[in-house]
């Protein structure tokens, strides 16, 4: 149930009768707390272990250093954001790249200290990179984006100096040991705690940090809430100004926004289009509405279906799209546009940017009869039930249109713990709505997994020889080499004229904050507490 | 051995094979469940080599009887696995979650007979009178209005309009800490521990979701009393009672109020075990830590484990319950009453 729907439906009940205790006044701002609300839970201190969902990555940012960090950027809109053009040092000092390009060298801070007061040394790295290279799933996908495979790559060479081997030379690799991934553990305390079973100390560090970062996890409760303490003696950046942070698990929409507008939370994380485009401008709350990067909400045709298979059909699914009333239906006007492009030839890089197609029926019906489906076809549209805030009113938006061109499609609902597997691994949904947005922020990492056949998020069974190709080749070069950016562009005008994605908008990251600064947005969209200030 | 302790015995008996039932009947439910768990917990950016990692260390590659052996042994030393979704034994998970489901539906179904029993028996009593409508009207009301709902109005009347009501955020305000575990039961526990001041604040977090439990749970309860108690007055025993002379108030209270009881408790247990599995809704709203909203996470993502444990632990709940109402029953049952 919405909640406007309760504020209409909302009679008065004989209030009064009940003898109610008064809450204490949660003046939880004023003693440097911070408290914040999310949806959803934490289920692991431990980025590494399989089956850590993605709320936990929050405990990785703010309990755990990396090498490197990111830049901060201050928005158009005044908001702050991390800046990926800048990568600034956190447990590294320094690095550079030898001349030759087969190795990475980084200098250590030697003042580093993990909460324990032990020294952080090439070692910790060492051992943290390996351990991510090597209990499978999540962050070893992760750290081979940035080329980092094996644990020969690594190597401890004295206290305080850190070699990669390079596999090849790319310029993802250092960026992705800014992501919350690539962390790095205390060695000393987790091999204390591992056993011969357990040479990784999962269990361990499942319940237990064994970090450096800005903050202590001073108690978990899974299921209701997470306490945060500064660590007073951080030596990896300035220390916070905040000495404690509460995340604090609220399910329900409804009551996580009567908290955020009673002003008992400080912070509301992730809040939905509806809630944030209802607030803005409210006195007392700021909402940050972030686009997020690297991320598309896509209409995808599946080439395994006949009809799909001719790229003038795609086009006029295309050309179909009621963009304008999706983007203000289903995003509530959060995000940005990704429709009506002027050209079909990308001017610049920039990814994502608005496809060349807006609204017309009639351009879609004679690119259908030129394909010989004047009569159209039927076709499933499937959507995923727990992404159904969006999903939803896109498809019946959708379906309408698709009606009009004489598409019949059926809307099939699908649950979430089927959705991945279906969409993503079995890539058997004829047409479907999907959601991919890349950590790293560059075009060719979208393409990487978005357009190469076979790769997980290209549920179009997509493929092109050509983007196959430009694809590979552009993946680790620098963006300023010479052939960088004539490529991605004509990787770009090739997947705009062959459409196996269709762009609908850009989605947008929202969060509302309440009597405290320093919301910053990160591409992890996960809680970053370490510039709260309260 | 005494008849009732035979009785006990027999009842405890009956109970295995049922459980046994329900190991096997949850083993094999939670395996068709759609979905497959190791693609969802292999997260957004896995490839097949990580699925089938995820899918080895789950134990998901091995053939559905070997899985099951497994679970047994693993079931006889009371081990029930581990959830995935929240990473913790779902032993563990259970005993912290458990009292928390029951603190609340024990709450709700005291707040909810202090209410029921009354009316209903006023209703009966006085048929056809003023009471007997307003019975009839609270009852209908409750009923009709879904608890997220009641749930979402009482929050927002009595916490976000009146600021009454503490902050909907589950069993303790975050201004408290939670009381060294002896029951389980907060306000128990800080009682115990002798700390009043968050005795008070688990209690004032309890009273709206209890609230909204009890409302539902009011309907079930004062409709049996006030059909059981009309029942037993319209009986030849309570116009034996009243030939007798005896007065209104034991005719009443004593003959016909314990033999409408039986029906009642019977109710009571249902009404008791539907709540700890239909709160669900409620602990979503009041960021309830319990039972029932584990199950429904754990169900979505198929984990396994968590599902068979919360199936299990609410089987051997519900075997002790139908126990525990038997006992009651003959308890209160005047003819089982040995003389």
């Amino acid at each position: 149930m919405r909640r406007r729907d309760f504020l209409k439906g909302a009679a008065v009940l004989g209030a009064g009768s009940l003898p109610f205790i008064r809450s204490l006044p949660a003046a939880a701002a004023s003693n440097g707390t911070v408290v914040v609300a999310m949806g959803q839970t934490i289920n692991s201190l431990d980025i590494h272990r399989s089956g850590t969902n993605r709320p936990s990555y929050q405990v990785a940012v703010n309990a755990y250093d990396r090498l490197v960090s990111f830049g901060t950027k201050t928005l158009p809109d005044g908001s702050l954001s991390y800046d990926y053009s800048v990568i600034e040092p956190e447990i590294a000092e320094s690095w550079e790249t030898t001349e030759d390009g087969s190795a990475i060298i980084f200098k250590l801070r030697r003042d580093g200290k993990f909460w324990d007061g032990s020294p952080i040394t090439a070692e910790d790295v060492k051992w943290s990179f390996d351990r991510a290279v090597t209990l499978g799933g999540f962050p070893t996908v992760q750290m081979k984006a940035g080329s980092l495979e094996k644990p020969e790559q690594f190597e401890a060479v004295d206290e305080f100096t850190f070699k990669i081997h390079t596999i090849r030379p790319s310029k993802l690799t250092v960026p992705d040991l800014a992501v919350p991934v690539a962390i790095v553990i205390n060695s000393k305390l987790a091999k204390a705690n591992a056993t011969t079973d357990d040479p990784w100390a999962t269990e361990y560090l499942h319940k237990t940090p064994a970090g450096s970062g800005a903050f202590k996890v001073a108690r978990w409760e899974p299921g209701q809430q997470l306490v945060y303490e500064r660590n007073d003696a951080w030596t990896s950046g300035p220390v916070p100004e905040v000495k404690r942070v509460i995340v604090r698990e609220v399910p329900s929409q409804a009551t996580r926004r009567a908290l955020f507008e009673r002003g008992d939370i400080q912070v509301s994380f992730d809040i939905p289009n509806k809630d944030a485009k209802e607030l803005s401008g409210t006195d007392g709350m700021t909402i940050h509405s972030t686009p997020i990067e690297n991320a598309i909400y896509c209409l995808c045709p599946n080439l395994t279906f006949e009809p799909f298979k001719d790229k003038k059909v795609r086009q006029a699914i295309a050309w179909s799209v009621p963009y304008a009333d999706i983007f203000q239906t289903a995003a509530y006007e959060r995000g940005v546009p990704m429709w009506g492009g002027s050209s079909a030839t990308p001017a610049d890089i920039a990814w994502p940017q608005p496809f060349p197609y807006s609204t017309d029926l009639d351009k879609a019906k004679a690119l259908l009869e030129e394909a010989g489906y004047k009569d159209g076809f039927e076709v499933p549209l499937s959507i995923a039930l727990d992404q159904s805030d969006w999903m939803e009113p896109t498809a019946l938006l959708v379906q309408e249109n698709l009606a009009k061109i004489n598409i019949k499609a059926t809307i099939e609902k699908i649950p979430g713990a089927n959705w991945r597997t279906a969409s993503l691994v079995e890539k058997r949904l004829p047409l479907h709505l999907e959601t991919f947005g890349g950590w790293l922020n560059y075009p060719c990492y979208y393409f990487f997994w978005a357009y190469l056949e076979g790769h997980l998020f290209n549920s179009s069974n997509y493929r092109n020889e050509e983007i196959e190709t430009l694809t590979n080749e552009t993946l680790h070069i620098p963006v300023d080499h010479p052939d960088y950016a004539p490529k991605i562009k004509r990787m770009i005008e090739i997947v705009w004229d062959e459409v196996p994605r269709i762009a609908l908008f850009q989605p947008a990251l929202n969060v509302g904050t309440r009597d405290m600064s320093g919301y910053e947005y990160w591409f992890h969209r996960q809680l970053d507490a370490r510039g709260f200030e309260a | 051995m005494g008849p009732r302790t035979k009785l006990v015995l027999y009842r405890t008996l009956q109970a295995l094979p049922a459980l046994v039932g329900v190991v096997i009947v949850s083993f094999i439910l939670t395996r068709m469940l759609p979905g497959d768990p190791a693609a969802y917990f292999a997260g957004p950016a896995a490839t097949e080599a990580s699925i089938a990692e995820i899918r080895a260390t789950m134990g998901l590659d091995r053939s559905l009887p070997v899985q099951f052996l497994h679970y047994v042994q693993d079931l006889v030393v009371g081990d029930l696995g581990n959830s995935l979704s929240t990473g913790q034994p779902v032993v563990e998970e259970l005993t912290r979650r458990l009292p928390a489901s029951l603190e609340l539906t024990l709450t709700a179904l005291l707040l909810s007979c202090a209410i029921a029993l009354p009316l209903g028996i006023a209703a009966a009593v006085h048929q056809g009178s003023w009471i007997d409508h307003a019975c009839r009207g609270l009852v209908t009301a409750g009923v009709s209005l879904p608890t997220f709902f009641t749930g979402i109005v009482l929050v927002y009347v009595f916490y976000y309009l009146l600021g009454w009501a503490p902050s909907p955020l589950g069993r303790l305000d975050f201004v408290y800490l939670s009381p060294p575990e002896v029951t389980g039961f907060y306000v128990i526990d800080a009682l115990l521990d002798g700390d009043v001041e968050t005795a008070r604040g688990a209690l004032s977090q309890l009273v709206l979701p209890a609230t909204t439990l009890a409302l539902f749970t009011l309907a079930p309860l004062a409709r049996m009393a006030r059909a059981a108690m009309l029942q037993a007055l319209s009986s030849d025993y309570v116009r034996t009672a009243r030939a007798a002379g005896l007065g209104e108030g034991q005719v009443v209270l004593g003959y016909a109020f314990q033999n409408a009881m039986l029906p009642v408790v019977t109710t009571l247990g249902m009404v008791f075990s539907f709540m700890l599995g239909a709160n669900v809704l409620v602990e979503k709203v009041f960021s309830w830590p319990g039972i029932g909203s584990y199950a429904v996470e754990a169900l979505v993502v198929s984990d396994y484990a968590a599902v068979q444990g919360f199936v299990l632990a609410m089987a051997i709940l519900f075997v002790l319950l139908n126990l525990a109402i038997d006992i009651i029953y003959t308890l209160v049952d005047p003819r089982t009453r040995e003389g």
